[in-house]
């Protein structure tokens, strides 16, 4: 089958399964809505879903930008100095034993109901994989590239900026296609835990009031958002690392 | 083809632009003591670069060539008890280019990037003119503006070539640099080498002995542990030396029976 035809085919499967599901379980809309109830849900609820999406879709570009400068920047302290990655390093990798959404609730108290907390969110829950992935492609420079450099008397900073950093650069794409797939559930997540808009507070809303169609519906866009999402900034990053061969780009 | 055509590339290669033999110095490692997974690999070993010269070094596996080409370089382990002086009183520092086995060229650059990294990475301004020379002399020229995926290996190691002629060094260091291309181009880039590097003070580590033979002007087999050097063998003529050559022939017979010896010595 041409490769093309897949996502179509998948799709088509995934709905039709949906149906077969919404068959079994009685065709009960307050349960488990059919995927046209969905679209019809969409098309009649436009109104009330995109302002909603729309403050979500903020505070997940929000989250992924901080995130990832707040990340990349880390990564670099870390690679440069060698105190800070002896101190910040095992503090870092003892904070990812404590649940983002344990503390989700204390971001709320801090930053408010508002957009604050859920960008926050959103930056802690990307924050360790950006840093991880940048920070291990720094370390792993190529030793020959290196030696090179120092034969040809390049400084430290020299050697950062020209070799380092760039052979770094295929490994940050893969922590920020990590980070771009993981930034709307901490906005979603921060939403849940308080908000008084966004597409997780409509989700909560809707689910209380056994409008379960409306769930749905909010649901599906924000998927469609992050999948659109998700295929931006890989073809993004494609396009600004041509050089790096095919099977290191299929995270 | 015969071997007398892959030696002998004329035309480009004289051009007035490419770098002038220079004032080379002689080099002398004095590789006191190396310690090296609980022994010694080297104790009290004095080793030589004639001035202007080419010196190559063969040897074993694991018997610390590349060790002692890292020593000249620059690149010592922090451990080494180890000093380089130069015949002209001067430090080596900075005079120093270094070409590996492996290309080393930066992927996401250019060819022409690459070759003019130094530059660069020193924060100087790069010869634009003397880069796009050089490309030309070794048959690159059109490939200034491509990546090095687009190259073939011959062409990568060509380009690694100029990046180390780029460097404008009277030393250049040179560890098994040709070892990973097929025979043909392998005796191309020989005799481009010859040309290019004539005049430098060059250290060459290989593992072929028609190689260190063609280029060499002295040849060196290292051997033992701690590693002492033998007498070297003086190959007579100029290089790139004909790999037809009776005299050339008979010599590889004789390195190749020093090599037998010092692999059962160094084991």
């Amino acid at each position: 089958m041409p490769g093309f035809l897949r996502p179509p085919v998948t799709l088509a499967m995934v709905l039709l399964l949906w149906h077969g599901a919404y068959i079994l379980m009685g065709r009960q809309s307050y349960l488990l809505p059919s995927p046209w109830q969905t679209l019809e849900t969409l098309a009649a609820r436009w109104s009330t879903l995109a302002p909603h999406a729309g403050v979500t879709i903020v505070e997940i570009l929000l989250g992924l930008v901080l995130g990832c400068l707040l990340g990349g920047g880390t990564a670099l302290l870390l690679a440069l100095f060698r105190p800070v990655r002896r101190w910040l390093m095992p503090v870092l990798v003892v904070s990812q034993a404590i649940p983002v959404f344990a503390i989700a609730p204390l971001l709320v108290l801090w930053l408010g109901y508002g957009l604050g907390s859920k960008v926050a969110m959103a930056m802690l829950i990307i924050y360790f994989p950006v840093t991880a992935a940048f920070f291990d492609g720094l370390r792993r420079t190529e030793p020959g590239w290196l030696d090179l450099a120092r034969v040809m008397g390049g400084g430290r900073l020299a050697v950062l900026l020209r070799i380092r950093l760039p052979a770094a650069l295929p490994a940050f794409a893969s922590g920020l296609r990590v980070a771009t797939a993981v930034a709307p559930i901490g906005a979603v997540v921060g939403e849940w835990v308080g908000s008084s808009a966004g597409l997780g507070y409509l989700m909560l809303q809707a689910n209380a009031r056994m409008q379960v169609p409306l769930m749905f519906a909010a649901l599906l866009v924000l998927a469609a958002f992050s999948v659109a999402l998700y295929a931006l900034v890989d073809h993004g990053l494609r396009r600004l690392l041509p050089w790096v061969p095919d099977d290191h780009r299929e995270a | 083809m015969t071997p007398d055509d892959l030696g002998s590339r004329t035309g480009p290669l004289s051009r007035p632009d490419l770098p002038p033999a220079g004032t080379a110095p002689a080099v002398t490692v004095h590789a006191a003591r190396l310690e090296w997974q609980g022994g010694a690999l080297f104790d009290a070993l004095d080793f030589t670069m004639p001035a202007g010269q080419w010196t190559c070094l063969l040897g074993p596996s694991g018997v610390g060539k590349s060790t002692l080409l890292r020593l000249v370089a620059g690149l010592a382990p922090a451990h080494a008890d180890s000093r380089v002086t130069c015949s002209d009183g001067q430090p080596l520092t900075g005079r120093v280019a270094y070409m590996a086995q492996t290309d080393l060229l930066l992927p996401w650059h250019t060819v022409y990037a690459n070759v003019t990294l130094g530059a660069r990475l020193r924060g100087e301004a790069a010869d634009r003119g003397r880069a796009l020379a050089l490309l030309d002399a070794v048959g690159l020229g059109d490939a200034a503006g491509k990546r090095p995926a687009e190259l073939s290996g011959g062409m990568r190691q060509r380009a690694a070539l100029v990046r180390t002629l780029m460097e404008d060094r009277p030393v250049i260091l040179m560890d098994e640099p040709f070892s990973a291309l097929d025979a043909v181009a392998r005796l191309r880039l020989q005799a481009l080498a010859a040309e290019l590097l004539r005049g430098r003070t060059v250290l060459l580590v290989t593992h072929d002995p028609l190689e260190a033979l063609r280029l060499g002007d002295r040849v060196h087999v290292l051997s033992g542990r701690p590693a002492r050097l033998d007498a070297p063998l003086e190959p007579p003529g100029a290089a790139p030396r004909r790999i037809d050559d009776r005299r050339i022939l008979d010599l590889q017979a004789e390195l190749l029976a020093r090599l037998a010896a010092a692999a059962a010595e160094t084991a």
